[in-house]
């Protein structure tokens, strides 16, 4: 599904001694296979933006369309909508309410797919729990207030994959966990990403991440889209973030120094191919040193 | 003078005293050291930081906080005076709908004088800079902003341990730096000792001294720089280098004549060095 945002505004407490402006027309398209990142300081209005996506916050003014899903008209099937566009937010695990991990995660599969029979039911929380890693024997009668912090944020997100959601929104989704934690989580969602979930959104504050991992990004400040693109794209804009008070990943912060000093380095921002360039850039002037000699 | 000295400490959750969350820990902090404690979650870090201020008390062995042992229940509240701590998510830690009377909550406790507190409502909102928001109201605040009301708070009481317990977790990078810039300033200027328990590896690059925690056990104790050239260690704990050092590695691993790099300045500046010769 086709995510088209246009002149998206929202206003909080419109008719109140403070009324707060989160959106200011924003103008945005996220196409379908796409694992996109939604970067920008507290306040910009990122978390407003992707409530709109699941008709958690209804639309005020502008027009927005998932896929076949005009959020502007009332009779949009908004039930059928939040089973296609899955939510996971902030700190998920505090959202754990049932007295075990299957009771949880079958949750949305009763509201959303009524009519499902007992065993497709629970095949499907067997699935979703093996999906992230968890092993449905072991895990599915205990409390999930009992896991590890890890554990329970997994249970989680199990409990919003099981209806295998076309598009899947993860606010700040590796906050609070560990390295490997944090490395394990994204290459859960990498699994995912092209079979039934074909388009996944992460907002996040961490630059490397993204720069790692997204295949387009956007930058949300003030209440609008400031920049969007391959993150490669929006992190050569260096002084442009740093004045929105953003970071940029260590790629681009090493890359910017030695632009500095007068060494160009163009790299796509990733890791692997800052390593690359630079063996590159070294092998090229040595071997010209050695040419000159 | 010692601030923080753990002596064989061991800590169980559970009744039967099977599985030790804390497990024979000898620690010694003196005075004025920035801490950070570093491990994957569940490594029994924040068993740690709530032995020091006696929200937990030692199964066996013993822990003491300026020379007073935890386990002595008239010492508490002495200790806790000593020893403030700060948490993860800022919306746990406020308890007035005003900056200045949330601040003031610890004075008030400690049963200072009126003056007193007032004095010291400025001292803890000016060490953490936020003095323009004295009358504002917390919920309306930035994480970051909340974060350096609860230090402001612990401040109040003017310990002279403060822990901070994956305090920056919740942040956006500028709220992070906002807080690693009070305790860093603290740790400076006032010569507060700082335990700072993190994920972030690139904050532990700011202390002084770095403790690595692993299945209840100190497994790791030294210099940040010493702590992550140790990268093969490190990885048996599951934990990994700051990004910067992560690239150095590569590229050393590569065949780069680079010294260490922990993180892009050092970094951008063995390249520059190395490009330039080259």
């Amino acid at each position: 599904m086709r995510i088209v945002a246009k002149g998206l505004t929202y206003v909080y407490n419109p008719k109140s001694p403070f009324p707060a402006k989160a959106l200011k027309g924003v103008d945005l398209t996220i196409e379908e296979g796409e694992f996109f990142g939604i970067i920008g300081h507290t306040g910009s209005g990122k978390s407003t933006f992707v409530q709109h996506l699941n008709a958690l916050l209804k639309l005020s003014d502008g027009y927005l369309k998932i896929g076949e899903y005009d959020l502007a008209d009332k009779k949009c099937n908004f039930l059928e909508l939040r089973s296609k566009v899955g939510m996971v937010f902030q700190y998920p695990e505090y959202q754990l309410f049932a007295e075990t991990v299957e009771k949880d995660v079958e949750f949305g599969l009763k509201n959303f797919k009524k009519d499902l029979k007992d065993e497709e039911r629970a095949a499907a929380v067997k699935e979703a729990l093996q999906t992230v890693g968890l092993d449905y024997r072991a895990v599915k009668d205990k409390s999930p207030f009992e896991l590890s912090g890890g554990q329970k944020r997994r249970v989680a997100i199990a409990g919003v994959i099981v209806t295998k959601p076309e598009v899947l929104i993860l606010d700040e989704p590796a906050a609070g966990l560990d390295p490997l934690g944090k490395k394990e989580l994204m290459e859960l969602l990498h699994s995912i990403h092209g079979g039934w979930c074909k388009t996944i959104i992460i907002v996040s504050h961490d630059m490397d991440e993204i720069a790692e991992n997204c295949t387009n990004a956007a930058v949300f400040s003030d209440g609008k889209v400031a920049l969007q693109g391959k993150p490669s794209e929006i992190f050569s804009h260096t002084e442009e973030l740093l004045s929105l008070g953003l970071d940029l990943p260590v790629t681009a912060k090493c890359a910017k120094l030695l632009k500095e000093r007068g060494i160009v380095l163009k790299t796509d921002c990733i890791c692997e191919d800052f390593v690359e360039k630079v063996l590159a850039l070294y092998n090229a002037e040595k071997g010209g040193d050695a040419d000159a000699q | 003078m010692e601030a923080v000295r753990f002596e064989n400490v061991k800590y169980s959750y559970r009744e039967d005293g099977k599985e030790y969350a804390v497990n024979g820990v000898t620690l010694s902090i003196e005075e004025g050291q920035f801490v950070a404690v570093l491990g994957r979650n569940g490594s029994g870090k924040s068993t740690l930081a709530k032995l020091i201020n006696a929200l937990l008390i030692p199964s066996a062995g013993s822990v003491k906080v300026l020379g007073m042992d935890t386990s002595d229940s008239k010492k508490t509240f002495e200790i806790r005076k000593n020893a403030g701590m700060v948490f993860q998510n800022p919306d746990n830690q406020t308890v007035a709908s005003i900056v200045e009377d949330d601040v003031a909550f610890g004075p008030e406790n400690i049963g200072l004088a009126r003056e007193e507190i007032g004095k010291r409502i400025d001292f803890a909102l000016n060490a953490v800079g936020m003095q323009a928001f004295r009358t504002a109201t917390p919920s309306r605040l930035s994480g970051g902003q909340k974060q350096r009301i609860a230090i402001a708070g612990v401040l109040a009481i003017k310990p002279r341990i403060m822990i901070l317990d994956e305090s920056t977790a919740m942040l956006d990078p500028k709220g992070r730096r906002e807080v690693m810039d009070v305790i860093k300033k603290l740790n400076r200027e006032e010569k507060m000792t700082v335990i700072l328990i993190t994920h972030f590896m690139e904050e532990a690059l700011e202390a002084d001294r770095a403790i690595v925690m692993h299945r209840g056990e100190v497994v790791m104790d030294a210099a940040p720089e010493e702590i992550f050239s140790r990268s093969d260690e490190l990885e048996m704990y599951n934990l990994t280098l700051p990004r910067a050092a992560a690239i150095c590695k590569r590229l050393q691993n590569a065949g780069l004549p680079i010294k260490n790099a922990f993180n892009a300045e050092e970094l951008a500046e063995e390249l520059c060095e190395l490009l330039q010769k080259a």
